[in-house]
């Protein structure tokens, strides 16, 4: 273990480890609190790299223990602070204090918010209501009174709940919708359809006996693959009073698929996969409430998805990637840009799916410039504005 | 044997990599602590070239496997030879089938794949898993068996240890979420696209005839390029080929040639808004502030 300078002695280990011990156990302890994955092994090896020979070296050190601790780009560029501060009593750069300061606010506001969620239960439902003056009338779906009642709610256009119990059913249905759709959208039945592959291994052991000839056929199948949904949520003032019911449907899907990625758009683009994968919903919301904020101020749609196609498509799409876009696609910036934006995606992606609540109201036309430039790179454009409406989607992604 | 951070980087520029001194440390390290070095970075950056001059150091074998999504079992670790095994047993028709069954399961029957020819070397090779990413998460939790107990069990044959612990070097794009089992086990290092006088030094180590200025000089232009709002960022390997194309057209000094820096930028922009983006003025505009 002499990789660097001189063997250290017996006894110079064990006064080092008896040192440093102490110190780096709360090293590690401060790198936990800052989100690092740090487990027994490697407080392991940092104690026998210590007692090597690299705890003469400070900077030597720090990039080894960097290396050692680091498991992600975010952890590797907030170490080197992490590393000063703790060890070389430094002044944080303004970078590390940022980004350890926002995980240490993080999590009690998130405990707070937790504390606030049962009171804030009833108040976020009546946040759904809309109000008589700034809903135009729709095509009055919910008047079927005759009607049983969960057929009632299925057909109901989501800006009518008004009813805290109805809209508490419309949020657990689209749940159930989502349950549903990641079991059914899986790869297994295109597989059947092309038949199996021949499992070569298996049918050489059973057929020894036959002298090799193979008689009976052992077949294998492939496994289930799910699909992988993207959706790019607008989550401006047009849209408010859809949006809490389609956030709970992407909360169901976040949960139920294992690849899905959601992102909240008004004026910029926001990467909510990580606060929808909260198990509870209204605290997941809650989290999304404070992400959604500075929304009001029209929607930029083709700037936003300019930043998705920059930042983040190469990252999240890939072969078997649906791209569902809910808006109402009343676009305030440059709708020549959003035609742009819209055809660089189309090329990534195998579809684009295009889910306008607008479109089910009496009397709307795409003629907005926006919808319009968007419009020739949609694969599917549909409602979307009813229960009923989200299920019949299910049978158009089963076949990506 | 056992090399120092110092040794390696010298060792590295030896074969051609010119590391920064923290890859020479996660090197050093990966000897030390017996870890798999997992590697990030965007596309281009050089990340197979690591393991590459790794194997070159270590005057090893590099055994590649590269990840791709589907990948299964069959075709990184091992495969039994099914022709072989059906003629064999055409051949000793009418013996014991048991003994049959012994004889077309044995070791002759094997074909070793990647992962399986890793651990059966004499000397330990350099094991480049590339783009692990792309994998399944099933594949994902596998390796991780292998890579912390370094056996395969094969239902046939029983478990087969290793015979040397390769070095494992692990790359992704990042184009999927890695477990966080995954990114414990591995010492992680991010590469990052090389400054300019990083870069220069590899135009000069990797391009025969690269004169100290011209390298300087594309490096700061490749530099600037990356910097313009483009869909793809030119790699390393981009400025590569520029740098080739420059000195083969026997450009000693970009600002005589302004006109063929223009014509020669497809090297490194590679789609069709990158191109339209990079207009003559901003070319210039860029060719400005190089020295």
């Amino acid at each position: 273990m002499s990789c660097c300078g001189d063997t250290p002695g017996f006894e110079e280990i064990d006064e080092v480890s008896r040192l440093v011990a102490r110190k780096l156990a709360a090293f590690l302890r401060t790198l936990r609190d800052n989100g690092f994955a740090v487990g027994l092994a490697e407080g392991r090896d940092a104690a026998a790299l210590m007692a090597s020979g690299y705890a003469a070296r400070p900077r030597l050190l720090r990039s080894a223990l960097k290396h050692l601790f680091s498991a992600r780009k975010s952890d590797w560029e907030k170490f080197d602070g992490l590393f000063d501060a703790f060890w070389l009593g430094r002044r944080v750069r303004s970078r590390s204090m940022t980004a350890g300061a926002a995980k240490a606010a993080n999590n009690p506001s998130l405990k707070t918010l937790q504390d606030k969620g049962d009171t804030r239960g009833s108040q976020f439902v009546t946040d759904q209501i809309p109000s008589a003056d700034d809903a135009p009338d729709g095509r009055g779906e919910g008047r079927m009174e005759g009607a049983s009642r969960a057929e009632n709610l299925a057909e109901t256009d989501f800006r009518k709940l008004a009813d805290p119990d109805q809209i508490e059913q419309a949020h657990a249905a689209a749940v159930q919708l989502a349950k549903a759709m990641r079991i059914r959208l899986t790869r297994r039945d295109l597989a059947r359809r092309r038949g199996y592959r021949l499992d070569l291994r298996r049918t050489i052991h059973r057929n020894i006996s036959h002298g090799g000839v193979p008689i009976s056929l052992v077949k294998r199948q492939r496994k289930d693959k799910p699909l992988r949904l993207i959706v790019l949520l607008d989550a401006s003032g047009s849209m408010s009073m859809y949006t809490r019911v389609f956030l709970r449907f992407i909360h169901g899907v976040l949960d139920e698929f294992r690849e899905a990625e959601a992102f909240l758009f008004h004026t910029r683009l926001a990467h909510v996969s990580d606060a929808m994968k909260e198990r509870d919903a209204a605290r997941a919301l809650d989290r999304l409430s404070i992400l959604a904020r500075g929304a009001g101020g029209g929607t930029k749609i083709g700037e936003s998805l300019a930043a998705f196609n920059r930042h983040h498509a190469a990252r999240v799409i890939h072969s078997r990637s649906c791209v569902m876009i809910v808006s109402d696609g009343y676009e305030t910036g440059d709708a020549k840009l959003l035609g742009r934006e819209m055809a660089a995606l189309a090329k990534r992606c195998r579809r684009i799916v295009w889910l306008n609540p607008m479109m089910a109201w009496e009397g709307y036309a795409p003629v907005a410039a926006g919808i319009r430039a968007a419009l020739p790179h949609v694969d599917l454009y549909a409602p979307a504005n009813t229960l009923k409406s989200l299920a019949a989607l299910e049978p158009y992604l089963a076949r990506l | 044997m056992k090399k120092t951070r110092e040794d390696i980087a010298d060792a590295l520029a030896a074969c051609g990599y010119i590391a920064d001194a923290e890859l020479a440390t996660a090197i050093s390290l990966m000897q030390l602590l017996k870890r798999p070095l997992l590697l990030e970075g965007e596309a281009g950056v050089g990340k197979t070239e690591v393991a590459k001059a790794l194997a070159c150091v270590h005057a090893t074998e590099l055994i590649r496997l590269q990840c791709y999504e589907g990948l299964d079992q069959s075709s990184a670790l091992y495969e039994w030879n099914y022709q072989r095994q059906l003629l064999a047993i055409q051949a000793h028709r009418g013996e014991d089938a048991d003994a049959v069954e012994d004889h077309v399961f044995s070791e002759k029957y094997l074909l070793e794949r990647p992962l399986l020819a890793a651990i059966l070397q004499e000397q330990p090779p350099v094991l480049l898993i590339d783009e692990i990413d792309r994998a399944d998460d099933e594949f994902e939790a596998f390796l991780l068996e292998l890579l912390s107990d370094f056996q395969v069990s094969i239902p046939e044959l029983g478990t087969i240890a290793a015979t040397s612990i390769p070095h494992v070097v692990l790359t992704s794009n990042g184009t999927r979420e890695l477990s966080d089992a995954l990114r414990r086990r591995c010492l992680y290092h991010y590469v990052d696209y090389p400054d300019a006088d990083h870069e220069a030094r590899i135009i000069m180590a990797r391009i025969d005839g690269a004169s100290a200025l011209l390298s300087q000089q594309i490096a700061q232009m490749v530099q600037g390029v990356r910097k313009e709002d483009l869909r793809k960022a030119p790699g390393v390997a981009e400025t590569l080929d520029w740098a080739a194309v420059l000195v083969g057209l026997d450009v000693r000094d970009l600002h005589d040639v302004s006109e063929t820096v223009h014509e020669t930028l497809m090297c490194l922009l590679k789609t069709r808004e990158d191109r339209a983006r990079m207009t003559r003025e901003v070319t210039d505009r860029l060719l400005g502030t190089v020295a």
